[in-house]
């Protein structure tokens, strides 16, 4: 399978590569990995007539830390965010998530930037960065902003970015104090896409949990933030019971996805059972 | 759509082609370089036929633009061992009985390549997540386990 014709060009700066898009609209492409974006060439459901290649601009790789937050360059790979100590140190629900997308040659060139702007309602890294409350800088023509996750992602493969910016960064905050993270899925079975995913983590003082951040992915057309859920958690001992009454939530106000993989109605199933999982998976790595 | 000029490095030798923007890195290496070890199976990055190593990395190449890979470096199962001295990988494969058809075989043993590369001393666990992103339709897997296994003690006591 051979996509359809388009012109490619590598801007060295980030201003080229806006200046690009403001000038092309609706006819260009960001190109990151290409792992989203090639695929969906092929089978003609994206037919862009230039493809930008983000892959020489060398500000937009990288992990660093600096005091309590950890920035991540929106063209990091999917396998440098798994095998990054400081990550795993300081944010694990990152390199725990990326661990399960896709397979090793797909994590070699998929990159976090592109996972999150390309919003499948089926990705992995939009849960965990839901979780922590990640931020989202995005640059086009008119300046810099921040986006907070949760105002990020709009709809089936949607998000808050206007057509001429490009996402750059993501912040993320170092989890202090005892806490604990998990992301679970259930993926299929080809393609290691979530049919839901859930990713938690969860801040415990004194066997109370005080903090708690749930996203979940694969179950509406848009990744979301379980409150509810959330809500129902904090300030309990984390106790089993209290987990279930708490996960039986996550459907509350969501319109399950419906399709050869998954019913609505075990997906929505599938959702409570490893809501559930992914917080009692935390609670357990939180010592409780 | 214009040509762009493209410069590789494939197996130890320098390539400069003009190329369509829209060619597949294994439709460059297969008809234009003529190695065709490198095979074409889902062409939808799911089976790993077509794995080959870009810049010490293993990519399935139906997935990258021949463009994306300028300026890199790129190995392939006609670079890694040669009939007459075949790498460890091509080793075991043979004495574990790794393959039969052996159509997912170059891209099974290139992903090897990067498990080792990353895990001299894997676990059992360990190869089987590594060769997740690659399909075999007749071993079940086990001999290709034991070929890797076979391989990886016989690099770290080449050492």
């Amino acid at each position: 399978m051979i996509p359809a014709p388009f012109d490619h060009i590598t801007p060295r700066t980030l201003d080229e590569a806006i200046r690009a898009l403001a000038s092309h609209g609706e006819e260009a492409k960001l190109l990151a990995g290409g792992h989203s974006l090639l695929p969906m060439m092929k089978l003609r459901l994206a037919r862009p007539k230039l493809l930008v290649d983000l892959s020489r601009i060398a500000e937009l790789s990288g992990i660093e830390a600096e005091r309590d937050r950890i920035f991540i360059g929106a063209l990091t790979t999917h396998y440098r965010i798994e095998s990054s100590e400081l990550l795993k140190e300081k944010c694990p629900l990152l390199p725990q998530t990326a661990r399960v997308i896709g397979d090793v040659q797909v994590r070699n060139r998929g990159t976090v930037g592109g996972s999150l702007a390309h919003a499948d309602p089926a990705a992995d890294m939009p849960a965990a960065m839901l979780a922590v409350g990640a931020e989202l800088l995005a640059r086009g023509p008119e300046g810099e902003r921040w986006l907070k996750a949760e105002d990020f992602f709009l709809g089936l493969m949607t998000t808050a970015l206007g057509p001429s910016e490009i996402l750059t960064k993501i912040r993320v905050p170092v989890l202090s104090g005892h806490h604990g993270t998990a992301y679970l899925k259930v993926p299929q079975k080809a393609s290691g896409f979530a049919i839901v995913g859930v990713a938690v983590w969860l801040r415990v003082e004194r066997q109370l949990c005080t903090e708690i951040g749930v996203g979940v992915t694969g179950l509406d057309a848009k990744p979301f933030r379980a409150r509810r859920v959330e809500e129902r958690m904090k300030g309990t001992n984390l106790a089993q019971s209290l987990v279930q009454a708490a996960s039986s939530q996550v459907t509350q106000g969501v319109s399950p996805l419906d399709d050869i993989h998954a019913s609505a109605e075990f997906r929505a199933h599938l959702a409570r059972v490893y809501t559930a999982r992914a917080i009692q998976e935390a609670a357990k790595r939180a010592g409780v | 759509m214009p040509q762009k000029r493209v410069s590789l490095r494939i197996n130890g030798r320098d390539y400069t082609h003009e190329v369509e923007p829209r060619l597949l890195l294994v439709h460059y290496l297969r008809d234009m370089i003529g190695l065709t070890g490198t095979h074409i199976g889902c062409e939808t990055s799911i089976c790993g036929a077509c794995t080959v190593m870009l810049n010490g990395e293993a990519i399935k190449s139906c997935t990258v633009l021949t463009v994306q890979a300028d300026g890199g470096e790129v190995l392939t199962i006609e670079g890694l061992g040669r009939a007459e001295e075949l790498h460890p990988l091509q080793e075991g494969f043979w004495e574990c009985h790794g393959l039969q058809c052996g159509y997912c075989t170059p891209g099974m043993i290139l992903a090897a390549y990067q498990l080792l590369l990353r895990h001299p001393d894997p676990t059992e666990e360990e190869i089987r997540r590594g060769l997740d992103g690659n399909l075999c339709r007749c071993t079940g897997y086990q001999h290709i386990v034991d070929a890797v296994q076979y391989a990886a003690r016989k690099m770290r006591e080449s050492k």
